[in-house]
Parts: C-alpha cells; sequence; structure tokens
C-alpha cells in the first residue's frame, strides 16, 4: 500500500519492543464482540491512482462544470476567473499541510497571512475589525446572530425576506435555541417594511444587500432605524466582489458584517468548502466568535504573530466560550488573500466594474425578450427576471440545450408559488457576449 | 579542503559539519541564508501596480442606485512576481507534514495523497455551481452517495448527515438531532454529560446547543468513572459524549456497558469521532450502541488540514435518530439523484430539525475523502488504524523509561506522558516541548487532555517509517537525558533556531493589534 511505509519486517521489529505478540494484542482493550475481521466490511481492497482516478473521473465526466458552457448561476456561489499563481501557491506544502497555528515559532507564515486577511477583511466591509474566517457566509451570519443576542441580551432577531433562504434556514437552526427568529416577507425587487418589526426585544436586523433577488438595499437608512432602538445592524455580502464598486457597509453604519468569501480565490466546488467573512467593531471584539491573529514581538524584540484573545475560544474556555468553532477555512482564506493581493486596489475595482458592466449588458439583453421582465431595478452583477413560464423547467430546458441559465428562485423554496417564474441571474468576467448572446437566443426559443 | 580547479570546494568536510560556521550578530541585508524576512503586504505595495490585467470598462449606465464607492478601499498594489515570493517566503516559515513528523496528538497531522487534491480540482467537481439543475450534477450526487455508503458500511450505522463543514459543526449536528429526537418523545432533558478529559469543542458545542454540562469524572486508570456517569444520569439528561478512544490515547472498554446506563436512562449516546482513525476498518461504532458520532474527513481521511481548515463533520447515525438529520437529504428515485431541500417533500419518516448550512457540505473534501478511502480500500484503511496504533505503543514503550507515562498501555494511536519526570529539573512540558522546535520537529501536544498534569501527547501517525519514528525516539531520549542530567539551558526559551523565538502572548491579549494600520 504506497500510502503505508512499514514493511512486515518493521512492524515484527516494533511488536518485539512493545513486548506484543500481535498488532491484535495491542487491541486488547477494545471487547471482542466489536471487532471484526476485515472481510466483515462489505467494501473493496485498496487500488492504485490510476483506477481510483479513473473511477472518480467518471463521476466528474457526469456533471456540467461552469466552465464548460455558458453559466449564469449565482445565489450565493459565483464564478470568477482565479489567477493560476492562487491554487499553486496554496499547494505549497508548508501552507497546505501544516495545522492550525497554535505553536507561533514555527508557523509565522500562517500567521501573517491570516493577519493581512484580517486588515483586507476590515478594509473592503468597512469595519474595526476581522476574524480569521468561519465556515462560510451562512454559518457566520448565525454567528452574528448569536453574537448580537450576546451583546444587546436581547432574544429577537429580525431575518429579512432578502436574505438568502439558506440562510435564513441555517441562522434559525441555532438562534431559536437562545431567542427568537422573525422572518420578514418581502415582494422581490422591493425593499420590505422592516422597521416596524423591530421593538425593545430586538437584538438584530439582518439584511443582505445586494440580496438574494439581486437588489441593493438602503442600508444607511436602515442602520438609523435600528440604532434608534437599541438593537444591531447585521449586513450579509454573499457577493464579495461587490465591495470593490459599492459603498462599504461598515461606512453605511453596519454593526457587524459578514459575508461569503467564496468569490476570491475559490471555486465552486458544489457548495464547499468556502470561507465566511466575519467584521465588526472593534468595541464588540471580545464576543467575536472564531480565530483572531494577533501582532506582538518575539523575545529579541522582533515583530511576529500569534493567535490572540483565546479566552473566547473552547479550548480555554469550554462551555463559556463565544462559539464552539475550531477548525475553520483557512486554506481558503489564503486563496481569498491571494487573489485579493493580485487584484489590488485597482484589480479588485476594476474587476467589480466589469462584473456590473457584464450585468447591466445582460438585463438590457434578456428584457428584450418576449416572455421577460426584469424585476430588480438597482442590482451589482445578478437580477431577477420574471419569466412567462415556471422558471424550473426553462431551465432543465436551457440545460439540455448546453446552457446554465441561472437559479430559479423556486429552487430555494420550492413550496413558495409567488416565486415560481422567477429566475435569478449572475452574470461575471467570465461571461462572454457570445455567452449573453446564446443565453438571450436559448431563451427566445424556451418562451 | 577538497577543492576543484576553480578553486571551489568540491566535498563538504565531516568535521566542518560538526562546527558549523556562523555568522554571529546581523546581517546586512537581515536575512539569513534561506531564512528571509518578509514585510507585510500593505509595507510592499504601492498604488498603480497590478498583479492581473482586466479590460477597462466604462459604466455609462450603472444601475448602482446611488450607492457607488466614493473613496478607495486601501489595498496594495503589486505585480504577480512581487506576489508570488511574498507568499513563497512566508510558507517557509510553517512546519508542515511533508517537511517532517509532527507528532501533534489528538489532531492526526497524517500524509495527504496529492491524488486527491488533482481530483478535487476535476472542473466536474472543482467547477460545479451547487445550485446547477440536477440533470447537470448527477456525478457530484452519486459521489456523495458512494461516500455516505463508505462511512455507513465502516461505522455501521444506518445513516450519514453529510452539511456539517467541520468536527465542532459535526457535534452541534449530533446534538440537535438528539434535541430534536428528545423534543419528539414530548420530554425535557436539558443537560449533556461530558467526561472532563473530552475536547474543549464537546462543552462549547452543548452548551450552543442550549444544553447546560456537567463533568463525568475520570478513574485513576484514564477512563470514565462509570459510577459517575450512572450517578449522574437521570430524567433530565439529554445525551452522553464519549471520545472513543479517549483523549488520553486509551479505548474506553466499558463502552458497551455505558450505551446500555445511558439508553436505560432515556438518552442518547454521541460520539466524538476525533480518535476514529484508530479503529476505523476493524471496529464499527454502530456495534458499541453508539447513536451519533461525527467523522473528521481532515484526520481520519486525511484531507489536508491547510493551516487550520478547511475540514468536514459527517455525523454517522442510529437508528433512532436517522429520521431527525437535517436538510437537505440526498434522495435517489426513477429520474436519479436528487436533493430534498426544504421540509415539504421530504420522504416519510423524515423530521429534518433545520439546516446546518447553505448548500450541501463539503464536496471538495468529500471528493478527497473517497479518493483517500478506494485508494486504501477496507484492508488499507484497517492497515493505516493498526500501524498508527502500532507507531504510538513504539513510542510508549520506547519512552517511557526515560519519561513518565501516567497510564498502563496499551495505548491507542497515540501515546500520552505527563511532566512527573520533570519534576525539580526546572523544565516544564512547554519547554521540553519547544526545544523539539530546535531539533527540527513540531512539538507534541501539550497540556491536553487536562485530566493530566503538564499532558504531552504524541500521536506518529501511521504515515511514518519505521527509520523516521527511531530518529525521533533517539531525539527525544537523549534530550530527555539531558533534563535529567541537569543540562536546562537549551530548554529555558527554546526555540531558538526558529523564524522567531518565544512570542509574546499576554502584550497581544493586553493591546490587541489585529490589522496593519498606516502609520
Amino acid at each position: 500500500m504506497r500510502y503505508l511505509p512499514l514493511s512486515p519486517a518493521d512492524r515484527g521489529a516494533m511488536l518485539a519492543k512493545i513486548g506484543a505478540p500481535d498488532v491484535d494484542a495491542l487491541f486488547a482493550d477494545v471487547p471482542l464482540s466489536a471487532q471484526r475481521p476485515v472481510t466483515g466490511f462489505d467494501l473493496p481492497d485498496h487500488q492504485g491512482e490510476l483506477e481510483v482516478e479513473r473511477a472518480l473521473a467518471r463521476l466528474a465526466d457526469r456533471n456540467v462544470a461552469a466552465g464548460s458552457v455558458p453559466s449564469f448561476c449565482g445565489a450565493g456561489a459565483y464564478k470568477h476567473y482565479v489567477p493560476a499563481a492562487v491554487d499553486h501557491l496554496i499547494q505549497r506544502s508548508e501552507f497546505l499541510t501544516s495545522y492550525t497555528p497554535y505553536q507561533p515559532e514555527i508557523s509565522q507564515g500562517t500567521l501573517q497571512v491570516l493577519f493581512e486577511f484580517q486588515t483586507q477583511v476590515a478594509m473592503l466591509t468597512g469595519m474595526e475589525v476581522a476574524n480569521a474566517s468561519l465556515y462560510d457566509g451562512s454559518t457566520a451570519t448565525a454567528e452574528a446572530v448569536l453574537m448580537a443576542q450576546r451583546i444587546t441580551k436581547r432574544p429577537k432577531a429580525i431575518l429579512s425576506g432578502g436574505l438568502h433562504l439558506h440562510y435564513v434556514e441555517t441562522v434559525e437552526t441555532v438562534a431559536n435555541l437562545h431567542g427568537v427568529t422573525k422572518r420578514a416577507l418581502v415582494t422581490p425587487g422591493t425593499e420590505e417594511d422592516l422597521d416596524s418589526l423591530i421593538d425593545e426585544q430586538t437584538a438584530c436586523v439582518v439584511v443582505q444587500s445586494p440580496d438574494v433577488f439581486g437588489l441593493l438595499r438602503n442600508i444607511k437608512r436602515l442602520a438609523e432605524v435600528v440604532h434608534t432602538k437599541g438593537a444591531l445592524l447585521i449586513v450579509v455580502v454573499t457577493e464579495v466582489v461587490s465591495l470593490g464598486l459599492l459603498e462599504s457597509p461598515g461606512a453605511q453604519g453596519a454593526d457587524i458584517v459578514v459575508a461569503e468569501g467564496q468569490s476570491l480565490g475559490n471555486g465552486l466546488n458544489f457548495g464547499g468548502p468556502y470561507v465566511g467573512l466575519f467584521a465588526t467593531r472593534e468595541k464588540y471584539v471580545r464576543q467575536m466568535p472564531g480565530r483572531l491573529c494577533g501582532q506582538t514581538v518575539d523575545s529579541l524584540g522582533r515583530r511576529g504573530f500569534v493567535l490572540t484573545l483565546s479566552t473566547r475560544e473552547q479550548h480555554i474556555r469550554r462551555d463559556k466560550a463565544t462559539s464552539n468553532i475550531c477548525t475553520n477555512s483557512g486554506l481558503c482564506a489564503l486563496a481569498f488573500t491571494i487573489h485579493l493581493s493580485l487584484l489590488g486596489e485597482e484589480g479588485f475595482t476594476r474587476l467589480a466594474a466589469l462584473n456590473h458592466a457584464k450585468a447591466v449588458t445582460l438585463a438590457n439583453r434578456l428584457a428584450a425578450v418576449k416572455g421577460v421582465s426584469l424585476v430588480t431595478s438597482s442590482f451589482f452583477n445578478e437580477f431577477t427576471i420574471r419569466l412567462s413560464k415556471p422558471a424550473a423547467d426553462v431551465v432543465e430546458t436551457l440545460a439540455a440545450k448546453g446552457i446554465l441559465g441561472g437559479v430559479p428562485a423556486s429552487r430555494l423554496s420550492p413550496s413558495d408559488r409567488d416565486l415560481r417564474d422567477l429566475l435569478i441571474v449572475a452574470a461575471t468576467e467570465t461571461n462572454t457576449d457570445e455567452d449573453i448572446e446564446a443565453f438571450a437566443a436559448a431563451l427566445e426559443e424556451v418562451l | 579542503m577538497a577543492t576543484n580547479n576553480q578553486g571551489r570546494p568540491s566535498q563538504p568536510g565531516a568535521a566542518q559539519a560538526l562546527d558549523l560556521p556562523t555568522i554571529s550578530g546581523a546581517t546586512i541585508s537581515g536575512d539569513r541564508g534561506l531564512d528571509h524576512e518578509e514585510p507585510l503586504l500593505f509595507e510592499l505595495g504601492r498604488a498603480g501596480q497590478c498583479g492581473v490585467d482586466l479590460p477597462d470598462v466604462t459604466i455609462s449606465d450603472d444601475r448602482l442606485g446611488g450607492q457607488r464607492r466614493k473613496g478607495p478601499i486601501g489595498l496594495p498594489g503589486l505585480s504577480e512576481p512581487e506576489i508570488v515570493r511574498h507568499y513563497v517566503r512566508l510558507s517557509r516559515m510553517n512546519y508542515a507534514i511533508d517537511a517532517g513528523l509532527y507528532p501533534l496528538g489528538s489532531c492526526t497531522m497524517k500524509h495527504n495523497p496529492r491524488l486527491n487534491e488533482k481530483l478535487a480540482r476535476l472542473p466536474g467537481f472543482g467547477d460545479l455551481h451547487p445550485l446547477a439543475p440536477a440533470s447537470a450534477s448527477q456525478g457530484a450526487l452519486a459521489l456523495i452517495s458512494e461516500l455516505m455508503s463508505w462511512l455507513t458500511t465502516l461505522t455501521g450505522m444506518p445513516a450519514v448527515a453529510m452539511s456539517p463543514k467541520a468536527g465542532a459543526h459535526g457535534e452541534l449536528c449530533g446534538l440537535l438531532a438528539i434535541r430534536a429526537a428528545v423534543a419528539a418523545r414530548g420530554e425535557l432533558r436539558h443537560r449533556v454529560l461530558v467526561p472532563e478529559s473530552a475536547h474543549g469543542t464537546n462543552p462549547a458545542t452543548a452548551a450552543f446547543a442550549g444544553f447546560t454540562v456537567d463533568e463525568v469524572k475520570a478513574t485513576p486508570e484514564g477512563r470514565v468513572d462509570l459510577a459517575d456517569l450512572k450517578a449522574k444520569l437521570g430524567p433530565d439528561v439529554a445525551a452522553f459524549m464519549l471520545t472513543n478512544p479517549n483523549t488520553c490515547g486509551l479505548f474506553e472498554g466499558e463502552v458497551i456497558a455505558m450505551a446500555e446506563l445511558v439508553h436505560e436512562a432515556g438518552a442518547y449516546f454521541y460520539c466524538d469521532g476525533a480518535n476514529y482513525n484508530a479503529i476505523a476498518g476493524r471496529v464499527r461504532p454502530g456495534d458499541l450502541g453508539i447513536d451519533a458520532m461525527h467523522i473528521n474527513l481532515h484526520k481520519t481521511f486525511s484531507t489536508p488540514h491547510g493551516g487550520g481548515g478547511p475540514g468536514a463533520g459527517p455525523v454517522v447515525l442510529s437508528a433512532r435518530l436517522a429520521a431527525f438529520a437535517p436538510l437537505p437529504l440526498l434522495v435517489h428515485d426513477e429520474n436519479g439523484f436528487r436533493l430534498v431541500e426544504e421540509l415539504e417533500g421530504v420522504p416519510a419518516g423524515a423530521k429534518p430539525f433545520g439546516r446546518m448550512s447553505a448548500f450541501h457540505g463539503q464536496m471538495g473534501m468529500f471528493v478527497r475523502a473517497l479518493a483517500y478511502m478506494l485508494s486504501h480500500g477496507r484492508d488499507g484503511i484497517r492497515q493505516a488504524s493498526e500501524d498508527a496504533v502500532l507507531s504510538a505503543n513504539y513510542v510508549l514503550a520506547s519512552l517511557k523509561d526515560v519519561m513518565s507515562a501516567p497510564f498502563e498501555g496499551p495505548c491507542m494511536h497515540e501515546a500520552l506522558f505527563d511532566d512527573t519526570w520533570l519534576a525539580g529539573s526546572g523544565v516544564t512540558t512547554l519547554d521540553f516541548a519547544k526545544a523539539m522546535i530546535d531539533e527540527g520537529y513540531h512539538p507534541m501536544t501539550m497540556y491536553f487532555p487536562l485530566v493530566v498534569h503538564g499532558a504531552m501527547l504524541i500521536e506518529p501517525t501511521e504515515s511514518e517509517s519505521k527509520e523516521s519514528v527511531d530518529n525521533f525516539i533517539h531525539v527525544l531520549r537523549v534530550m530527555a537525558e539531558e533534563v535529567k542530567a541537569g543540562k536546562k539551558d537549551r530548554f529555558e526559551g527554546a526555540p531558538r533556531l526558529a523564524p522567531r523565538r518565544r512570542l509574546d502572548e499576554t502584550a497581544a491579549s493586553r493591546k490587541p493589534v489585529l490589522k496593519w494600520k498606516a502609520e
């Protein structure tokens, strides 16, 4: 077996040193009734690289990769071009095969990366502090709600109707254990009335912008209302590239900003692993979940970095910790930060502008198709259209024609009849004018 | 010294190797040979430079509703060569399993096969949108189904929830399934019992899931005190969380009796599967009476740790809990595979407790884990467990005369020592572990588990050759002998040969500097 270095002779010598007759003796504490022979598992034996690659490649070939066809799927995960250097660098052994940097003397690489990552996230979100990542945008949103409940000591979280439904459900799963959540109802393409739902029991209002239908929300006004009621405003960003073109949530009054960072550096990966960004005001730093990297000096006075404020965390505080999170998204955060470093200010703002320009072109072209009307008036790189037929059927027909034509809103909420004809469509720098024309032409045929 | 005809040394001299020339004091550059200092990105970059080429864009009719950013973000600009050098230099400040033995107990730093990296990057997996139509993702759903089949077959459990994103997330999933099952019986049970030796995530997760936590004592033999467990069980207990093999590296031999006690009390038996890598392919947790167990794919099935993630924590569930698995559910019917993503439309009998995260789990990790399983097969998975246990016992047997082991062997996949043997030496567990860095090793896990004073937990894993383990043992033996000989200088303030000496963690937390600021 190519991954196991011990030879039978090695094993014999080691057993002799231990003083055990055979390896079974080392399992003497395990009840015999619970031990089975290898044949007791109905599974195949080991295989060579070639055979394994062949088996998995066969499965991969049955999927339609976003880059292989005109693709317009978004709704929380976006197809972007990732520079080749990113994937090369994250596969450096020293990044890929190291553990959480608990031994800072020999982990300065990972630690400096995290410090730079935190700085970049704080800059993008317009916040004072950011952590070293959470699992993804949805779990980061849930953590933000729990943090708001802790800070305000109030139970209620109000969830905008424009929040991605998977995020809503993720939040509800944990936030209802410690408080209550209230879903606001929205007409897609409009802003719902959140103001009247806020009361003195409200810990936070959670609003996504651009929202799941692509609409840019008026954060500034909402922040003022939320703050007058003593609650916190949590802003969720599922398309982090939008921050290259839009005013940051922090500048508009957000108290906690969470984001899905997949768009930078990370592939679509059928939903994971992704990377959750989490940023807030400095005064709340000791209530934050997850790891934080801080600057310090070593015993010779040289600058260095360590994991810090660990007394918030599970390995120190156990049942009093701010979160149970341990392993997070280190390598995805690395990919994020390398991609953003390559872009820099100029590249990032240009990338964002390019995405918006593609989306405007796509919106104009699709709106000209008979049976299509534009639902979202102000947007970044994603918008919703209403079709003259059920969107799920249209998407399947388009897929048969070799076009991934967006995400039917009903995919997120199959039982909501009002969403049946709505299609959420995203455009990024990866979409060519030919892609857009092919999509529009196919839609003309289908509708 | 032998030289060639250009006057260049042609062979290294053994004597010189022993007497390394050193430059005392600073070099001109501040770098030392291959050890480069590296500034922060923000100190390197400058306005106008960029590491990508993108076309010019003019947006005449933006649809941003007046929300366009007015000021700059402040990101530095660098070209690609500068970026590549920055990260390569940073990478060289890290220790890694690819570079050396990484004996971090309870973390399982085993080899990460590169085939698995290659396969996860196949466009059909890596470039597949999570909400692509079912017709465009049948291969991905089939892969998840096959991985589920491996996990349930290996563990002897009927069901598995795939969406948890790491071990602690899996614990949460398991406890929320238990919470839902208790509620479905119309009962109120608010307590969760956790052994005092448990990982910190166990009590943290129980509290996160809305339970109060009670500790169960350990016996002098490093196992759960059955009498204490029995005394603490009651009608208000929802679950008992056990790590088995436990964090002392020992198998809880009374596990079946514990399961009976827990079930008699009407509670559920949760197993922290962090140490499943010791028994995979040999013992099925389902045969031990366990109701739920998360499996760290980044430990047992070797998806890379990546400097702190991503991981994946699927949870296998017993028949008593299977119905409560969270959304989404993978179903197979005459049209092939599809995901059921909301309560309406779940198969008969299913009562999902909710949703753990957006989409459907760590697909990238699933590909890697399945590649590991197919590569190893049932025989290789079993052999890996046996070799891991063998290596740990070999370390224990080879060092217990110079270091002190608190419990009698055999151990499972990790060897635990305490600091009894350091008493009076002036050297602490921390000093000893940090001195290992100077010898080219990553320290073992220190001061965990908490039930042992000055704990040192060593997990060599199955990935090390006998020669490698022998070298490691030799180094630790000599170090231990030096401690005993009173040579404590090399331990105080160690390490000396790492990119940094010990860092001031107190200063870091007293006045946190969590990001770079322009001066």
